[in-house]
């Protein structure tokens, strides 16, 4: 550029491009804008030294640092476990109801069970652990299996509810209907007689028909009042408390289909302390023993 | 308003002041040294260097005074040692982050009591504006980090580069042995400073003998070496380089303090009807009909902010007072009374040139309602501080499930109480249930109770007891029945209201 040439009306230096008479002034980049932009080239070449960034055919630059974001997550998980460190150690030592009676240990399983039920268990037994129609709920004195102490709760975690467990707890309600054990007629005033059972009103003449056929089939696991046991997972037929429902035609429907309702094993997917956690925490907000 | 950056022709400008520059005669240094700092246009105005000429006197004395006395707070509070049981910290005054904890002294703050500091800030603020409406900008001038830490950095510079004019003739000159050695002692020792300022604000973060070890040794927190860092080079940017722009042009304070002052405020004032018509005076010569300013600038030498005083009140000033000592030293030697620089009133100062007397109004409607305002916080805050507890409850009821129906038809109704114990030792706290009669409690772990339940917290903490509160079928009335936690020891009680909840809008 031989001569610079200023605007007359603005007084601005113009670039010397001309198009049609109309020239382009020069306002140039502000030089603390130029300056951000050199540095962050100036950057980028540091970046790609220092850090994974060019793909090739086989892989990728991995850059002088090494760094790897996968690395990175699994460091913080390892941290987590060694932040978890002591509580967790204690966890495994101390019995369950020492667990419970510690007040620093129990908040400790408090909180890892409140995680690992809104995680697992949760989706069936719901986030409050009341339960819904077929799943138990947790937080009420009605027990299915075991009378709702501390081991006991422990255990039913540990080895399920007609699981995959060896040692899985077992009980088997039939299909009266389905399996055409009983007739209609016989499910029906079978019915009368459970509902009359928990105290409800029900049509006597039923009821009296169907008691043959309750001590026949049903006392054995049931009692014969109705009381049931936990020992055998059969539920007390008197407490008002219905796993399938309480209307008459959701109890008849399990006399018909006799359900049996599975509770995983989680023995091999926790670890002993989780499962330790997790029973006094559904121990700590049932009422239970 | 259009803006234009004319490369071009500020390059004409330039050389044609320097090309007639000569020829108005010869130039001073300082001519010299202001032409360098010509802004010249655009939309940066280039810093104009200012040398503050050392002066003598009673406001100096008194800076430096408060330099050490501030300066002296600062790096000493970290160290001062305050025994405290247990395993929590000895430090008097330590803002504890890990343990969350703000200790100062007797007192330690929780988190959730941060209004506290709040209420703090609310009361310097009232506090700033009072004295701003009593007598200017006393904090600027006297007590502001900014205007101290710059005070000690010219200190430094005039260690090593003389007072103004062997400052101004050093950077005008060419670069020899001398400019290096005296420019890179200064900014070293600057930089010492700095750090040393940075690294004193950490220990008010971590145990102070604690951290000085492992500072050195690579072991400290990461935080702990980026705080210091960047106190280092705010410290040396601002107090060394940047100076009276941060006041100018970064602080609020100078913007907002118009609307605090008004003509009996008193601060820095030129008595102009004392000093004009000013203009050279010879020795021997009449006073008579003349005012006592001899122009010999030496308040403008001495300014830090690089003002003339006598243009009047203006946005630069911080009220320092130093171009008051310059005047009086000046006056002494002419034998005239001192004081034609003074902390002095506008009205006071209009009065005067009207020729009557003059008044000091402090007492009035502004200065009472700043007044009032900072008596009606401070009385809030004393009484808030006194009603403190070592005891704290808060209660949280659980929404899911909202109560459990038991076999016996009796409901349960769940509760998580934080309960925080902020005495030093540990504490049984009994906790009390009233408004659901026959209620029992059960926490897990221990069995049912009637009675209050004990629950143990440590100390200096927060425990959160998961509560259950089993009331019998004959004793729900209503859906929600209003209800009380409360819990004690000793001579400590803290409840906190709730509800229970009884399930008779879901029946069986």
């Amino acid at each position: 550029m031989s001569q610079r040439e200023s605007d007359e009306v603005t007084g601005v230096e113009t670039t010397g491009h001309e198009w049609d008479g109309i020239k382009e002034l020069n306002t140039p980049l502000p030089r603390w804008w130029l300056g951000l932009f050199y540095i962050c080239i100036a950057w980028a070449v540091v970046y790609w030294i220092l850090m994974p960034a060019w793909p090739g055919i086989s892989g990728y630059t991995k850059g002088v640092r090494n760094h790897s974001d996968r690395a990175e997550v699994a460091k913080q998980l390892a941290d987590l476990e060694r932040v978890r460190g002591e509580g967790a150690v204690k966890l495994k030592t101390a019995s369950l109801q020492e667990i419970e009676q510690d007040p620093e240990l129990q908040s400790f399983a408090l909180a890892v069970g409140q995680s690992v039920f809104g995680d697992n268990c949760a989706t069936c037994h719901g986030a409050g652990g009341t339960g819904a129609k077929g799943y138990p709920n947790l937080r009420d004195d009605v027990w299915l299996w075991g009378d709702g102490s501390l081991d006991e709760i422990h255990q039913t975690i540990a080895v399920g509810v007609r699981g995959d467990h060896d040692e899985t707890r077992i009980s088997q309600m039939p299909a009266f209907g389905r399996d055409q054990m009983l007739t209609a007629a016989q499910i029906n005033d079978l019915t009368e007689y459970v509902v009359a059972l928990s105290g409800s009103q029900a049509d006597k003449v039923a009821v009296g028909r169907a008691a043959p056929i309750y001590a026949e089939q049903c006392v054995a696991c049931h009692g014969p009042a109705g009381k049931g046991d936990p020992a055998l997972g059969a539920p007390d037929l008197t407490d008002g408390e219905w796993l399938y429902g309480s209307r008459r035609e959701d109890i008849r429907s399990q006399i018909e289909n006799g359900r049996n309702g599975v509770m995983p094993s989680w023995a091999g997917r926790f670890s002993p302390e989780t499962i330790k956690a997790l029973a006094v925490y559904i121990h700590a907000n049932a009422g239970g023993q | 308003m259009t803006v234009v950056i004319d490369t071009v022709s500020r390059k004409s400008a330039d050389a044609s002041a320097s090309g007639a520059g000569p020829a108005k005669g010869p130039v001073s240094v300082a001519q010299k040294v202001r032409q360098k700092g010509d802004p010249g246009g655009g939309l940066y105005k280039k810093r104009t260097p200012i040398y503050p000429k050392l002066v003598h006197g009673r406001w100096r004395s008194i800076k430096w005074a408060l330099l050490i006395l501030t300066l002296g707070i600062y790096y000493v509070t970290p160290w001062i040692r305050w025994e405290r049981p247990g395993d929590l910290p000895d430090q008097a005054v330590l803002v504890d982050f890990t343990g969350e904890r703000f200790y100062f002294f007797w007192i330690q703050l929780w988190p959730q009591e941060v209004y506290f500091i709040t209420g703090l800030l609310v009361l310097a603020a009232l506090a700033l504006f009072l004295s701003n409406a009593l007598f200017g900008r006393l904090w600027c001038g006297y007590t502001c980090p900014q205007t101290v830490w710059t005070d000690l950095f010219i200190y430094v510079e005039r260690l090593f580069e003389g007072d103004r004019n062997a400052r101004m003739r050093l950077d005008a000159g060419p670069w020899n042995i001398n400019k290096i050695w005296r420019k890179s002692a200064k900014h070293a020792f600057w930089l010492a400073v700095a750090f040393s300022t940075g690294g004193a604000w950490i220990f008010y973060f971590h145990d102070a003998p604690t951290l000085i070890r492992d500072f050195w040794v690579g072991q400290a927190p990461m935080t702990a070496y980026i705080s210091c860092g960047v106190l280092t080079f705010t410290t040396y940017a601002l107090a060394g380089h940047m100076r009276e722009q941060v006041c100018i042009y970064m602080c609020p304070w100078p913007r907002i303090q118009g609307a605090m002052l008004d003509n009996n405020s008193l601060q820095v004032t030129y008595r102009y009807d004392r000093g004009e018509p000013r203009g050279p005076h010879k020795k021997g010569q009449s006073w008579e009909g003349r005012g006592d300013c001899v122009d010999c600038n030496q308040c403008v030498v001495a300014c830090p902010m690089g003002i003339d005083i006598r243009n009047g009140p203006q946005l630069e000033c911080i009220n320092c007072g130093l171009c008051i000592d310059a005047c009086d030293e000046i006056m002494v030697r002419l034998d005239r009374p001192k004081g034609l620089i003074a902390y002095d009133s506008d009205a006071a100062v209009a009065a005067r040139a009207r020729g009557e007397k003059p008044t000091y109004r402090l007492v009035r409607p502004r200065t009472l309602y700043y007044a009032g305002a900072l008596a009606v916080v401070a009385a809030a805050m004393l009484w808030g501080f006194t009603q403190r507890t070592t005891l704290d409850l808060h209660v949280l009821r659980d929404r899911n499930p909202t109560f459990v129906r038991l076999k016996d038809g009796s409901i349960r109704d769940g509760y998580t109480l934080k309960i925080a114990n902020r005495s030093f030792q540990p504490q049984d706290v009994e906790v009390r249930f009233d408004g659901v009669p026959g209620a029992v409690l059960k926490t897990p772990g221990k069995d049912s109770v009637e009675g209050p339940l004990i629950a143990r917290v440590e100390p200096n903490q927060t425990r959160a007891v998961r509560v259950f509160v089993v009331a019998p079928p004959e004793s729900l009335q209503g859906d929600n029945m209003p209800a009380r936690f409360t819990v004690s020891f000793g001579d400590q009680i803290a409840e906190a209201k709730t509800a229970f909840l009884s399930g008779a809008a879901n029946p069986r």
